[in-house]
């Protein structure tokens, strides 16, 4: 099947980006170099696309008690219209099918944004547990995804849209509005202050042109790969995937169990049984951890689901599986090409809003 | 993408330049800098370790993978490029400036034997495609 091209593809190729594919897309990975991008969004502003990504919208009458059993985090929290909630979707044996966002942007409609990988078959999925409701689902293709993300990004936003200042100054994080023929959220996936923006394609090479002019610096999948795993962000297929409960991928906080209500895979995660957990790993050896080599530690063994240089740090980190009994402080071994390297196991995250977490400071 | 003529090259992508107190440099082509991405960290090998020709003898990491470094000619490593390791960007910054160590060639001749720039840029080109 031939890749899919983002409308911003033309405007990917005259920055003189390094396209890569990703999920079906073919998007950039770095416009020259993806550190420098990393440290862009980590001071200043960056500019992803993310069309590959996909909103899929749920409306009607039943669409909240629809979603309320869909999602094992509950839409009833988002009280207001424009709040918005991170959650997992699970299979009927807790399994994660995938994790997204999703937005309430009035009392019976809903968005979600899925990852691009699994869209289609959290389309049909979803497609399949509405049959008997008065849902209406529409997999949205024709909107184009920018992330606006850094200490700057809504400044640098606002010098390029002043019109758009009054609508989307207030909100708070976690919150969207739609304005100006856009859907503005104070959402990100790098650990720092932002929007993410939805956008019909129309108007959507403008947008990108003028948001460079203000200062955006171009950012590919590469420094956003680092920036979330410094974020300490799961990704979905590497970190977390139908194997996996989301109690053993460190999003037990995003499981709501408060009300009786019946989810799809809550009955599986009341009697399945915890095993493991995802812990941040940072490495004190010199070198590079990459996801799938192994961990060992005083509590067992485990295995690497993310790894890699993480710039802010100037160090390696990842994400490991590693047994119930581990914990934060332990040291542990990786190995790394053939050698077993000294590393400790840390809570997530590991950078917030530019800087290390403090508890990692004795280790740096 | 630049491959500069008074050099010699392997097809696993390190250049290597003759040094006047006989030994050889070494460092990776721009082209493998760029297939890369941004260099992170290099692990050199230590003066004193005798290489066959082709051994692997080193690591380069970069944010996107590890590769590994491949003896070009047979000898003993006489020195490692410490500044690589606090500067490991350099790489990609000037990559026929960063040379990553030094050999003392058991057999000088083996030098003439690498590729020439012409023969390099053939292969690069051809991963590029």
């Amino acid at each position: 099947m031939p890749l899919q091209k983002s409308v911003l593809f033309a405007e990917h190729q005259a920055l003189g980006a390094k396209l890569v594919p990703f999920a079906g897309w073919e998007m950039p990975l770095h416009y020259g170099s993806q550190v420098q991008e990393h440290h862009a969004v980590r001071r200043d502003a960056g500019l992803f696309d993310v069309s590959h990504m996909r909103a899929i919208d749920v409306s009607g009458a039943a669409a909240e008690d629809f979603l309320r059993r869909l999602l094992a985090n509950d839409v009833a929290r988002l009280q207001e219209d424009g709040a918005a909630l991170y959650s997992c979707m699970l299979r009927e044996d807790g399994g994660v099918l995938d994790d997204l966002l999703v937005y309430r942007r009035a009392a019976r409609e809903y968005r979600l944004v899925v990852n691009a990988g699994t869209a289609q078959e959290d389309f049909a999925w979803i497609m399949r547990q509405c049959a008997q409701q008065s849902v209406a689902i529409d997999m949205r293709t024709d909107l184009v995804i920018l992330a606006l993300q850094g200490p700057q990004a809504r400044e640098k936003f606002w010098c390029a849209l002043p019109e758009l200042r009054a609508a989307t100054g207030p909100l708070r994080r976690f919150y969207m509005t739609q304005t100006g023929g856009m859907m503005v959220a104070r959402t990100g996936y790098t650990g720092e202050d932002g929007f993410e923006i939805l956008l019909p394609a129309v108007g959507a090479t403008a947008l990108w042109r003028a948001l460079l002019a203000a200062g955006f610096a171009p950012c590919g999948l590469g420094a956003r790969d680092t920036l979330r795993l410094e974020a300490g962000m799961n990704l979905y297929g590497q970190d977390m995937d139908a194997s996996v409960t989301p109690l053993e991928s460190g999003l037990a906080w995003t499981v709501d169990r408060a009300a009786p209500r019946d989810f799809i895979g809550r009955a599986a995660l009341a009697v399945r049984p915890v095993t493991q957990q995802l812990l941040g790993v940072l490495l004190r050896d010199p070198g590079v951890m990459r996801a799938h080599q192994p961990l060992r530690g005083a509590a067992g063994t485990g295995e690497l689901t993310s790894g890699g240089f993480a710039p802010t740090l100037n160090r390696s980190i990842a994400l490991a599986r590693v047994p119930v009994a581990a914990r934060p402080g332990d040291a542990v071994q990786i190995g790394v090409r053939g050698r077993w390297l000294a590393a400790v196991l840390v809570k997530l995250p590991f950078v917030r809003s530019g800087s290390p977490l403090p508890a990692l400071a004795e280790f740096l | 993408m630049s491959t500069p003529e008074h050099l010699k090259y392997t097809a696993s992508h390190e250049w290597v330049r003759r040094e006047s107190d006989g030994t050889a440099s070494i460092g990776i082509t721009d082209h493998a800098q760029q297939q890369l991405g941004d260099v992170v960290f290099i692990d050199n090998p230590a003066p004193g370790r005798k290489l066959k020709q082709g051994e692997e003898c080193g690591v380069i990491e970069s944010v996107k993978a590890a590769a590994d470094i491949y003896a070009p000619i047979a000898g003993e490593i006489v020195a490692a490029n410490t500044e690589l390791s606090d500067a490991p960007e350099k790489v990609n910054q000037d990559p026929y400036a960063a040379w990553m160590f030094r050999i003392k060639p058991d057999n000088p001749a083996d030098i003439d034997a690498l590729l020439d720039a012409v023969a390099y840029q053939k292969i690069a080109d051809a991963e590029k495609s």
